[in-house]
């Protein structure tokens, strides 16, 4: 193994790819537990605002879907890292000015929860979308049924739109967790230790640029393709009870 | 949640009444679909409904359990009058849900869930509306299915099977629940010819055991055997009732005469 690595030329590579200092591979893998921490949060807040935004453009009253059709509009037509900028920065300032308002002292907003925030209001406009064309495409006599059978609004919710909208939802909500993953990169910007910046950091320390920023892509690829695998199965479940084309076709 | 109905049924309507509508009305906007429609079912009874598309026949069932609502009257389930707004809108949601769960739909496009199995269909409203023990409303379905005769097809999904079988499975998903009254909207209107006797039989089998059904149905056949009072709507309104043997046998009114020409 040693030799080969020397035959390539690889031994300096290896040297500041190691977990442990000098090695900078510690510092990417950090980053990269940020990035998915936050976006897991991020992509969990924007479905639980994605579920209220669909309901809420489906069943509100005209008041609650003009503001979700501003918000979707708004969110989806400026770039994310305008967003960025714009949330993060005018977010803690106005948390700021409500706690000094209060009489408290200014806090320091965690840079976790900075991007949560941030990406989830992003990622909830997409969602809400996804989520409420799902839902358009449940059948309406299967959600009759369950009014005909005395389920509350929010059995029926619980019990068969949801279940029933997943098959429909799953290839859009796949494509925006990927959207999810790459996003934190753009926290980078308001410095967040997310995998691109500290990639950027090894690679400026180091002179290395294309060794760290081929390592961070190849994390980045990792992800994908074990999310992939991941929602392979999910939407397998979620179009449990649905004939396949191949199937229908034979 | 399912408490034994605290109003029992009071002696001027009847013990064995079990169901009742007075002077049903429904409008769409302007147009009126229900002009004054009544019925009485006591238990037992099969109230077959007929008349020509547009007639208001579909209506008036969707209005008995309130997926439409009506726009005026009044509804009696088991002697429980269903309260409601001035508009026509369910005065209160629990009283409705739970009245809901004493009547059968059974649907012309069947409206099974498809993410879930027979028996889960079955056992669905049990389980999770009635709050029946899961292994206790699991007996109970499949004895169900055996008597629809789809115990093989229990952990089959609805996209997997016929019509007919759909169908007999929604009956069965009906039947879960112990319903006061079942509701029958067409319910051999979407099979294939050859699917519909095997639906038909499962429904006769349910008359001859005495339960109370209220059948829309374009199966004049079917309804002459069945029913133990027949309804013919036209333009939402009752043209002509009576036994069977009558309304088919003996018309009165030239329109009844005449529809009965062009479905036979």
């Amino acid at each position: 193994m040693n030799t080969l690595v020397e035959a390539l030329g690889l031994s300096h590579t290896v040297e500041l790819l190691s977990l442990s200092p000098p090695g900078w591979g510690g510092n990417l893998l950090r980053g990269l537990a940020h990035s998915l921490e936050i976006a897991i949060g991020a992509y969990a807040f924007g479905l639980i605002i994605g579920l209220f935004g669909a309901y809420g453009k489906l069943n509100g009253g005209p008041v609650v879907r003009d503001l979700l059709g501003v918000y979707t509009t708004v969110v989806r037509a400026v770039p994310e890292l305008v967003l960025i900028l714009i949330l993060y920065f005018v977010g803690t300032d106005l948390l700021n000015r409500v706690v000094t308002g209060f009489g408290y002292e200014r806090v320091e907003i965690s840079g976790v929860a900075a991007g949560i925030w941030v990406l989830g209001i992003v990622q909830g406009a997409y969602a809400t979308e996804v989520l409420r064309g799902a839902i358009l495409a449940v059948p309406v006599g299967q959600i009759e049924a369950a009014r005909a059978y005395g389920m509350s609004p929010l059995l029926t919710m619980r019990r068969v739109t949801i279940p029933a909208m997943m098959s429909f939802a799953i290839p859009g909500l796949a494509n925006l967790w990927l959207i999810a993953t790459k996003d934190t990169a753009l926290l980078a910007i308001v410095g967040f230790h997310e995998l691109t910046l500290e990639t950027k950091q090894a690679a400026s320390s180091t002179r290395a640029y294309f060794t760290f920023f081929l390592a961070a892509g190849g994390l980045y690829l990792c992800v994908t393709l074990l999310s992939g695998v991941v929602f392979k199965r999910v939407e397998r479940w979620a179009r449990k009870g649905q004939r396949s084309l191949r199937e229908a076709g034979s | 949640m399912q408490s034994e109905d605290d109003n029992t049924p009071d002696r001027a309507t009847g013990a064995d009444e079990a169901i009742r509508v007075e002077d049903l009305h429904k409008s769409f906007a302007s147009l009126e679909v229900l002009k004054g429609v009544s019925l009485t079912a006591r238990k037992g009874d099969v109230v077959a409904i007929i008349g020509g598309s547009g007639s208001g026949k579909s209506t008036f069932l969707r209005c008995v359990n309130f997926l439409e609502y009506p726009t005026a009257g009044r509804i009696f389930v088991a002697g429980e009058e269903i309260r409601m707004k001035p508009g026509g809108a369910p005065a209160d949601r629990r009283q409705i849900e739970r009245i809901r769960t004493r009547l059968g739909m059974v649907f012309q496009s069947f409206n099974l869930w498809s993410h879930r199995t027979l028996l889960e269909n079955v056992i669905e409203v049990p389980v999770h509306v009635l709050g029946i023990p899961k292994a206790d409303a699991i007996k109970r379905a499949e004895t169900l299915l055996a008597r629809v005769g789809l115990s093989e097809k229990a952990s089959t999904y609805p996209a997997f099977l016929s019509g007919g079988q759909q169908q007999r499975a929604a009956i069965a998903r009906a039947l879960a629940i112990d319903p006061a009254v079942m509701l029958f909207d067409e319910p051999t209107s979407a099979l294939d010819p050859e699917l519909v006797g095997e639906v038909l039989s499962v429904i006769r089998d349910l008359a001859r055991e005495g339960r109370t059904m209220l059948l829309v149905t374009h199966e004049m056949k079917f309804a002459r055997e069945v029913a133990s009072h027949v309804i013919y709507l036209h333009n939402g309104a009752i043209e002509e009732q009576g036994p069977p043997e009558v309304v088919f046998g003996a018309p009165n009114s030239e329109r009844l005469k005449q529809f009965l020409k062009t479905v036979a």
